[in-house]
């Protein structure tokens, strides 16, 4: 791994959020009996061993059948049950965006649709296996929650959320290792967006595996005498708004990085809401094209999207 | 108050009556009632300006019999937990289930006058949101089965013996995701699950065998680890006995033979009234025809 963009010598502790996700389903779904965890063969994948051995009942593996797998899941949801459908977020989302669009969102079922490895953390495995179009998709799509956790905190805290949601939700499961990026004892509220780092020269918006680097991009400015503003969004839509129009209108630059498509992902959903309420100069950093061979790393590299591509787009709006 | 009472307390009237009839008048009393409705969805249809009365006339019995003669649900709680559940996949016949649904009491009859007007909660395709009695938002095809497999699996959980209904289109069966669900349910042999389906033979344009060939479709079902039944799906009284049947080892599939625009001789069996919209004259002629 380069150590280009990084500006500690120790790296911290990374996580893969699926642990922590298969955790907090089990916890939860030994609370209430509700919950049922609904999976197309991603038994491992989805981390979902432990819950099909305790809870066989409450346990629906349809097999390869992603379009059955989301219809079966609103027909679950019709008798009061809360099923959680758990899939690599590629083939959730791109494969049955019909029945989620009709059958869940239409429907308007609670229904919490789990999309795991998300973005290109299946590496070498390609295009057909990355997901990066997700969270555009999925977007907009009326009646759904979506949410892109940024660590095992953010992960568990969005499960619990969205038992208790009474519509549709998207919630985006990585396998990237990420660094823990919650403050430690910090009030977490998971639809609002959270300040992690504070400054008035520029503010830096990101999700997920984009987080840490967001954060070493600003430590990065911060040599060259920038005091940059970095805000978490774990809910991509709808935008925690308020916030996202005081950060522009107080620092009047703003970046937005994901790890997903330029065109109708989180960046685009920032600047449809900032060029109708306070217009700011800004970069959005994502994926540009289908990606080429390499590990999820390299690739994330390959698109700019660490800390020394966060903080040349930056220093565009800073110049 | 006798436990007998209380089973009806909540049924339809029309239901009600069909369960008091000599089994031998039931299939009359349906037929007849079928008729009846057979009229209002013509003129419903004509009234505004929308619709696909073919199909709605050929699921019409169908419909009747599940909804008045097998069909254990509450007009007056359309949420009751334990309520055996009917999925119309095929949505464009939203009609027939309208006039189904406000004949059983779910909805004021005078609603239909309303179908497909602006913000009218009557849709050319049902919205389970707006419409009480609906399962399930249909209309674009295939999506009916997976649902009631969902349903049946949630039975099965809450160790309930209610059952699920899914009435299905022929030609949508040239979606895969209809044989996803029934590999599915097949699998699980979900017993409480009765898919039926509406063997018109026609589609949009054509007939089924010269688009994309179904045949032999009965093998496919059984091949999928259903039980089939092929009946008259004009025939109230063969409907009701498949239907009433008790859930054998695995699902049942029941194809109903039916005639698309049945009732109204010149619509019968003809594919350009799948969504063609009658003219007053053809409408006076229907409702003649359906009178007699």
């Amino acid at each position: 791994m380069s150590d280009e963009g990084m500006s500690s010598v120790v790296a911290p502790a990374t996580f893969d959020c699926r642990v922590a996700f298969g955790e907090e389903l089990m916890e939860l779904a030994r609370r209430d009996r509700r919950v049922l965890a609904v999976c197309n063969d991603s038994v491992a994948s989805s981390n979902l061993a432990a819950f099909a051995k305790e809870l066989p009942d409450r346990f629906v593996n349809v097999g390869i059948a992603e379009q059955d797998m989301v219809g079966v899941a609103a027909g679950l949801a019709n008798a009061g049950y809360i099923p959680f459908v758990c899939a690599g977020a590629a083939f959730l989302t791109g494969r049955a965006l019909e029945q989620i669009k009709d059958d869940l969102a239409y429907g308007n079922w609670h229904v919490v649709l789990c999309g795991m490895s998300p973005g290109m953390s299946y590496g070498e495995l390609g295009p057909t296996h990355h997901s990066i179009e997700d969270v555009a998709w999925l977007r907009a799509i009326s009646n759904v929650t979506v949410i892109v956790p940024a660590d095992p905190i953010q992960t568990r805290a969005s499960v619990r959320w969205a038992a208790g949601a009474d519509h549709p939700v998207y919630l985006r499961i990585g396998r990237f290792k990420v660094p823990r990026v919650t403050p430690e004892g910090a009030e977490l509220d998971i639809e609002r967006a959270m300040e992690l780092r504070s400054g008035d020269d520029l503010c830096i918006m990101a999700t997920g595996t984009m987080i840490s680097r967001a954060l070493e991009a600003a430590s990065r400015l911060e040599g060259r005498r920038y005091r940059v503003r970095v805000l978490a969004l774990a809910t991509v839509k709808p935008l925690d708004a308020e916030a996202l129009v005081r950060a522009a209108s107080e620092t009047r630059r703003v970046v937005t990085v994901e790890e997903g498509v330029v065109d109708g992902g989180m960046g685009s959903a920032v600047a449809a809401l900032l060029s109708q309420r306070c217009p700011v100069p800004m970069r959005i950093l994502g994926v540009p094209e289908f990606a080429p061979t390499g590990n999820p790393g390299f690739l994330l590299d390959h698109f700019g999207l660490n800390a020394v591509g966060i903080e040349a787009a930056a220093l565009e709006l800073l110049a | 108050m006798t436990a007998a009472d209380d089973a009806w307390g909540h049924a339809s009237e029309l239901r009600r009556q069909v369960e008091a009839v000599e089994p031998g008048r039931r299939a009359d009393l349906l037929a007849r009632t079928a008729q009846d409705l057979r009229a209002t969805i013509v003129r419903t249809v004509a009234g505004a300006g929308i619709g696909h009365l073919g199909g709605d006339l050929s699921v019409i019995d169908i419909l009747t019999t599940l909804y008045f003669g097998v069909l254990r649900v509450r007009p007056d709680e359309p949420g009751w937990a334990d309520r055996d559940r009917l999925i119309l996949s095929k949505g464009h016949s939203a009609v027939s289930l309208y006039a189904v649904l406000a004949r059983a009491g779910f909805m004021p009859e005078g609603l239909l006058q309303q179908f497909a007007c602006p913000l009218s909660p009557l849709g050319a395709h049902p919205n389970r949101r707006k419409v009480p009695g609906v399962e399930a938002n249909t209309g674009a095809l295939g999506h009916g089965l997976p649902f009631g497999v969902g349903c049946a699996l949630a039975a099965r959980m809450d160790g309930s013996s209610r059952r699920v209904f899914v009435v299905l289109g022929d030609g949508e069966l040239q979606e895969g995701s209809n044989w996803e669900a029934a590999m599915l349910a097949g699998h699980r042999r979900l017993v409480q699950l009765t898919a039926v389906v509406d063997r018109n033979g026609l589609q949009q344009g054509a007939r089924t065998e010269d688009t994309n060939r179904l045949e032999p479709l009965a093998d496919k079902w059984r091949s999928f680890g259903w039980e089939v039944e092929k009946v008259d799906g004009h025939d109230h009284g063969a409907l009701l006995a498949v239907l009433t049947r008790s859930p054998a080892d695995r699902p049942r599939c029941v194809l109903a033979r039916t005639v698309k625009g049945k009732g109204v001789s010149f619509m019968e069996g003809r594919a350009e009234w799948h969504h063609r919209v009658p003219v007053l004259a053809q409408v006076e002629a229907a409702l003649k025809e359906l009178a007699g």
